[in-house]
């Protein structure tokens, strides 16, 4: 054999192929799916209300100049109740959170409110996930950072926990 | 007491029920155009549904799944072509939400490396060849 280089390359190939094996075992899996929709405008939609004695929600009343957090959430998810105190927290920082509650009924938000507490401005109903698809959110809860002029700025995936309150309100206080 | 446990099991599923709510009308049910329903078909047999990840949306039962067929027909319906709605969905949850990735950046090398392959296998035999003849 004239070129005995060419022995090598099965070997490179396999090492490559080990290589890859090897990082993906090394490199932890992300298995959240990041909405897509950073960065631009809320896509228009109008919600009714989610429960009595709360407004509905529309993308309308999210373009007020003000910067606010957009909570998904659902009476049935138990995250959202592991996060119902920060919530409450981040409310008592003074910002505003409007919300929406995906494949609920009224009742069951009215007793998930009057349980937890409503840190909520506006909660507009989602029954059919319409809303959610359009926001590129996958799942309940998700918050997302939205500025003054209705432009999703941050999407926080699962349940906010005390080291996300500090966070959430700098990326807030930033958006001003 | 056995009745009565089979009682309580009965009672405790619906709590692990994700929510209630109506089905969209165009998640289970055809639109009445054949040829616009295979396109939508065809369509949903190549979207990721996003809750349940390894299927797409024509196989699985996630109610998002429901959400994303509905969505797929409804735009079909409304004359949009099936490339401009995996492009909205693309919009939305990133290249991740299409089982057919894009000809470009590392989906071209995807496509492409089944070509490059042959040629690196036609290329090491060649001297083999060679030397048999």
């Amino acid at each position: 054999m004239n070129r005995p280089w060419l022995l090598w390359i099965p070997l490179a190939v396999v090492a490559f192929i080990g290589g890859l094996a090897i990082y993906g075992l090394a490199v932890p899996k992300d298995e959240q799916v990041h909405s897509a929709m950073i960065g631009q405008k809320l896509p228009a939609f109008s919600l009714p209300a989610a429960t009595a004695g709360v407004d509905g929600l529309a993308s309308a009343d999210m373009f007020d100049g003000k910067p606010r957090l957009l909570n998904i959430f659902a009476s049935w998810c138990i995250p959202c109740r592991a996060e119902a105190p920060y919530l409450d927290a981040l409310k008592k920082a003074g910002v505003e959170i409007d919300a929406i509650a995906i494949r609920d009924r009224p009742e069951d938000v009215a007793a998930f409110l009057s349980e937890f507490g409503n840190p909520f401005r506006r909660i507009g109903s989602d029954r059919e996930m319409s809303v959610q698809l359009k926001l590129g959110s996958s799942g309940v809860p998700e918050t997302y950072v939205i500025s003054g002029d209705g432009t999703i700025l941050y999407q926080h995936i699962g349940d906010i926990r005390a080291e996300h309150v500090p966070m959430l309100i700098e990326k807030l206080n930033a958006a001003k | 007491m056995r009745m009565l446990a089979f009682t309580f099991l009965m009672l405790a599923t619906p709590v692990f029920a994700q929510g209630s709510g109506p089905t969209p009308a165009f998640a289970n049910r055809q639109l009445p155009d054949p040829a616009k329903e295979a396109a939508a078909t065809k369509l949903m047999h190549s979207l990721r549904c996003i809750q349940c990840q390894g299927q797409s949306i024509a196989d699985s039962d996630a109610h998002m799944a429901g959400t994303m067929r509905a969505e797929v027909r409804q735009q079909i319906a409304a004359g949009q072509k099936p490339e401009a709605i995996r492009g909205w969905m693309i919009a939305r949850y990133g290249e991740w939400v299409s089982f057919e990735p894009d000809m470009k950046g590392a989906g071209l090398l995807l496509w492409l490396s089944p070509l490059l392959v042959l040629i690196a296998g036609i290329w090491l035999a060649r001297g083999l060849f060679r030397r048999g003849a």
